[in-house]
């Protein structure tokens, strides 16, 4: 699951990032979020929704998206 | 296993050496053992080129409870009370990785503490690094601040002083020491002996995985060092949340009497924890590494006796109480294993389940390892480069002394305390840049009195002369302790130096011990433990010697005691103490690109005197201010008074340079009501706090705000850059 | 009158609650794992890095058996204070509108401020009178109080920062708030450890003194 801050709510971490990569050179960078990636390995991806609604992100504040990975081998 | 050719060498063991382990076992060591001895025989370990010259050290004292060779040195408060303290480094994790290596400090040193039965009540920290104009010590500095910051604040151990210096020499090498102090009723002090045969081994806390196992890694079987680098040696990551956990854990134990013994797991691991608690109990310890939780999978036996995975404790019980001390760590979520027992076989016995794969005799591991001798020799010529010239010979007063509180050796370090929590634990009387030494109550309603604290360290004093250089740092820290009227009851101390095989750091080493030695004795305050850092080197040459003393003093009462800043206009200002200020390594000589070759001697036994008479001064609890002369001499003192009271000053002195920026120790600077400072023994008064400027008659005047701006911003300015 | 002050793995300042509550009346510690709130008549939510402040400040300890009687406690009119830390609790709890960011500094601040009450209705400030100042350590990483447009009515915000010392870019200034009950209270300043003037101010003590004058 990546989670990342909401739209429009204060993004301190974004935006530091945001200016110090044109101080080390790198130029026409914009709109950085910083955010949390969780890794996890479940039996039923149904269960995920409501597992990032309850604990892993704060509905308020932030925003998710969930990604499957390929099965574990 | 068979040895490849020659891997002691890659291991920083001699060939003398490989033989001497080889006489010591009456075989040549398999790989495990050969790992055990590179570092328990390693400096930093054996501490093999300092030990013979720290025993030059006074370590006796009254108040001592425990002395050098324990977790932690431990002095007698007084009302059934002890306070543990030391000071060790962390400099070369540091440098590498400077949030880790910082906050990892911190866990270490607090464990040291805990470890002797002592909850943790204070951290400090003495930090040097390079000039802030390069990038990389700005990184450095930023990170071990925060590093620092985060693990103290986590853990809920407020950070109540420290200093931060910045000089060229410390750009490769920089230095973070950090020292704790605890408190302890003394019915609850423990020691780290193993004793008692068939008394069970337990190891607390964390999972142990690769953590520091650095250039051992030689060992590691042929596929683990051709395989995948997720298997390599990593940098020592801190879990503050796992040791406040342990803190709780282990202060119970020692309260339910459920422990023989406690120690905890610091360099080297396993390996110089069992070996130094069979040592101290004159007994041997058989460990069965199959039985250690670990945090990766394929580890070997070495790498499980070597690592310094952190947060971890080992302690030995009484199989009778092994039920209840095991009940307590699951309360309190902190993972406990019996790794092992006490036998009196006066061996460390290294087993993966049944199969025996190391046995060496104890003493070859702790009391048997080699000592050299050091070589020491006069340099003939400096050693160090002039620093860089940052003022010009025809600068004003005015421009001196706003170039020196703008220096960030001198400004102040308001960035730095900001980020730590100075106030947990409700005992904090004297937040950091408030007074000279931090204050602690002891008792919540103070009825019995307070401890203060102090680490000061200096580094281009003693490089410019060793042993007088030394002398000043000790003096430095009581006159810090007697500004706030405290008794100093003993001192820990870490010494950062280079490469003691070299003759002209050899001879820095001895000299700053004999001057540490004879501030020791004159002051009356014994050593009662310390660190030693040594190979603080690279291509551009060492770092200054850099002696850092801390200090733990009682005073009888906490409330109305001075601050180090003025209090109200008309109040008399003057000088008290040992005032015999000159230029040679003073902070402004730095700024001119001057280093000075010696330092004017110093009479120590009419400094002690004075810092008696500083203290009784202060208890005599008619000085709201009260500040030591250091860095900057008189002026940047007076200054600092000005913008910490907000109001300005009057002064008179005796024309001159050396009076206004000589530095040197034994000088303060007080304030008060006219009529108690007239009276206070040996001092001269000098001028009159009031106005918005500080104006010294005909030499200089500047407003307090111009002051405070060059003093506040100076650090930000330059972090921002 | 008896406080209760919950006590978590990695909480650092409930001893600190525990005396501030005990010069007013008397206080245990309440622990995590218990669901018990043996009979006290308010409860303190106390500051800290409560379960290491993983994943979120304030995630985990929210689902912890004590914290769920404690929202039992508070639904049914119970007062409870949350001290930063526990603020953050009590937001991730939902007990309070809102939720905390990190500092605008992006770095852990300390420092004594001026907080400024604006309601002072509420049973941890009735000893008050709007517009007193109240002198008050800050200390955290991620104290940057929001909420969204609307979420948070004025008679809601019971403490703000004086002009100038607002450390951390919190919204309107914005130092304390309550629910719409009043019975629930956050602030990320520490008022427990201004309660004497040897270590500091002794404002903060009016916040328990006016809770401590609660009915049994």
């Amino acid at each position: 699951m990546l989670i990342r801050p909401k739209a429009g709510i204060l993004d301190p971490q974004g935006q530091a990032v945001e200016r110090a990569l044109p101080a080390l050179g790198f130029e026409g960078v914009a709109n950085v979020h910083v955010g949390r990636l969780i890794e996890l390995d479940v039996e039923d991806a149904s269960q995920v929704p409501q597992m990032c609604e309850r604990l892993l992100a704060n509905p308020l504040i932030e925003e998710y998206e969930v990604v499957e990975l390929e099965d574990a081998a | 296993m068979s040895l490849a050719a020659a891997p002691h060498r890659e291991l920083g063991l001699t060939d003398a050496e490989y033989d001497g382990i080889c006489e010591r076992m009456g075989r040549e060591p398999n790989a495990l053992e050969l790992a055990v001895f590179s570092l328990m025989w390693s400096e930093h370990c054996a501490y093999k080129h300092s030990k013979k010259l720290l025993r030059l050290l006074p370590t006796e004292g009254s108040h001592i409870l425990m002395g050098p060779g324990e977790n932690a040195g431990v002095v007698d408060v007084g009302d059934g009370l002890a306070a543990a303290f030391k000071v060790e480094s962390h400099n070369h994790p540091s440098a590498v990785e400077p949030f880790q290596g910082a906050a990892t400090g911190v866990g270490g040193i607090l464990r040291d503490i805990f470890a002797v039965g002592a909850r943790p009540i204070a951290v400090l920290d003495s930090l040097r690094f390079g000039e802030l104009d390069s990038a990389r010590s700005r990184y450095l500095f930023d990170w071990a601040v925060k590093g620092i910051g985060h693990y103290g604040n986590s853990i809920g151990v407020p950070t109540v002083g420290g200093e931060v210096y910045f000089e060229q020499p410390y750009e490769q090498n920089c230095l973070v020491n950090a020292m704790c102090v605890g408190l302890a009723p003394r019915e609850r002090l423990i020691r780290s002996a193993a004793a008692g045969v068939g008394n069970q081994l337990v190891l607390l806390g964390a999972r142990t995985g690769r953590d520091g196992i650095g250039g051992a890694s030689v060992l590691a079987s042929a596929e683990l060092s051709e395989g995948d680098d997720r298997k390599r040696p990593t940098v020592q990551i801190g879990d503050p949340f796992e040791e406040s956990k342990l803190v709780e854990c282990c202060l119970e134990l020692l309260e339910r009497d459920l422990l023989a013994s406690l120690q905890d797991l610091g360099a080297a691991g396993l390996s110089s924890s069992s070996s130094e608690m069979a040592s101290k109990g004159e007994a041997g310890l058989d460990i069965d590494v199959s039985r250690v939780p670990l945090r990766e999978a394929d580890m070997e036996p070495f790498e499980i006796m070597i690592s310094e995975s952190q947060e971890r404790m080992l302690c030995v019980v009484e199989p009778a109480r092994l039920r209840d001390a095991l009940g307590l760590c699951e309360h309190w979520d902190v993972r406990a294993t019996v790794i092992g027992e006490v036998t009196a076989t006066r061996h460390l016995r290294v087993f993966d389940g049944d199969e025996l794969v190391g046995d060496i005799p104890v003493a070859a591991l702790v009391d048997d390892v080699p000592l050299y001798d050091l070589e020491p020799e006069e340099p003939d010529g400096p050693i160090y480069p002039d620093p860089p010239a940052r003022i010009g010979e025809g600068a004003s007063a005015e421009e001196c002394l706003l170039a020196l509180l703008a220096s960030p050796s001198i400004a102040s370090k308001r960035f730095v305390v900001e980020q730590y929590d100075s106030i947990v634990g409700s005992r904090t009387v004297r937040r950091p840049q408030t007074a000279d030494a931090a204050v602690l109550a002891l008792e919540p309603d103070a009825g019995s009195g307070a401890l203060a604290v102090s680490i000061d360290g200096n580094g281009r004093r003693v490089a410019c002369d060793p042993y007088t250089g030394a002398v000043e740092a000790v003096l430095e820290c009581a006159r810090n302790l007697a500004c706030v009227g405290a008794e100093p009851l003993g001192l820990t101390n870490c010494l950062n130096f280079g490469n003691p095989e070299k003759p002209h750091i050899a001879w820095q080493l001895t000299r700053a011990v004999e001057g540490l030695r004879d501030a020791c004795l004159a002051l009356g305050v014994p050593v009662v433990g310390g660190n030693v850092s040594l190979y603080n080197e690279g291509a551009d040459g060492p770092i200054y010697p850099t002696p850092v003393v801390g200090m733990v003093g009682k005073l009888p009462e906490p409330s109305a005691l001075p601050l180090a800043g003025f209090a109200e206009a008309g109040h008399a200002i003057a000088l008290v103490g040992v005032f015999e200020p000159a230029l040679e390594g003073s902070e402004l000589e730095k700024l001119r690109g001057r280093l000075a070759d010696g330092l004017p001697p110093l009479d120590l036994a009419a400094h002690a005197d004075a810092l008696v008479r500083v203290r009784a001064a202060v208890r005599g609890g008619e000085l709201p201010t009260a500040h030591d002369i250091s860095e900057g001499g008189l002026a940047c003192a007076l200054a600092e008074c000005c913008i910490a009271g907000e109001i300005g000053a009057r002064i008179s002195l005796e024309p001159g340079e050396a009076a206004l920026f000589g530095e040197g120790p034994g000088g303060v600077v007080v304030a008060g009501p006219r009529a108690a400072m007239e009276a206070l023994d040996g001092a001269i008064v000098i001028g009159e706090v009031g106005g918005d400027s500080l104006d010294v008659e005909g030499v200089l005047s500047v407003p307090v705000s111009e002051l405070r701006a060059a003093y506040e911003d100076a650090i930000p300015s330059a972090l921002a850059a | 009158m008896k406080f209760g002050v919950v006590r978590f793995p990695g909480s650092c300042d409930e001893v600190d609650a525990l005396m501030a509550c005990r010069r007013f009346a008397d206080a245990d510690l309440l622990w995590h794992g218990d669901r018990d709130l043996s009979g006290v008549d308010a409860v303190v939510v106390p500051g800290g890095f409560s379960y290491g402040d993983y994943l979120r400040v304030g995630a985990i300890a929210r689902f912890s058996p004590l914290m769920e009687s404690v929202i039992e406690f508070a639904r049914a009119g119970g007062p409870v204070l949350g001290i930063c830390n526990g603020f953050q609790v009590l937001c991730e709890a939902g007990l309070l509108p809102g939720a905390l960011l990190p500092n605008d500094s992006l770095r852990f601040v300390c420092r004594q401020v001026e907080v400024i009450v604006e309601n002072p209705g509420t049973p941890f400030t009735r000893g008050c009178e709007a517009g007193d100042t109240l002198s008050i350590p800050v200390k955290h990483t991620t104290g940057c109080y929001y909420a969204p447009p609307g979420a948070l009515p004025d008679e809601q915000v019971v403490l703000r920062y004086a002009p100038g010392h607002n450390p951390n870019g919190s919204m309107d200034d914005v130092a304390g708030v309550c629910n719409v009950g009043g019975n629930v209270m956050g602030l990320m300043p520490h008022p427990e450890h201004a309660v004497d003037p040897l270590t500091g101010s002794a404002d903060g003590g009016r916040l328990f003194e006016s809770l401590a004058m609660v009915p049994a």
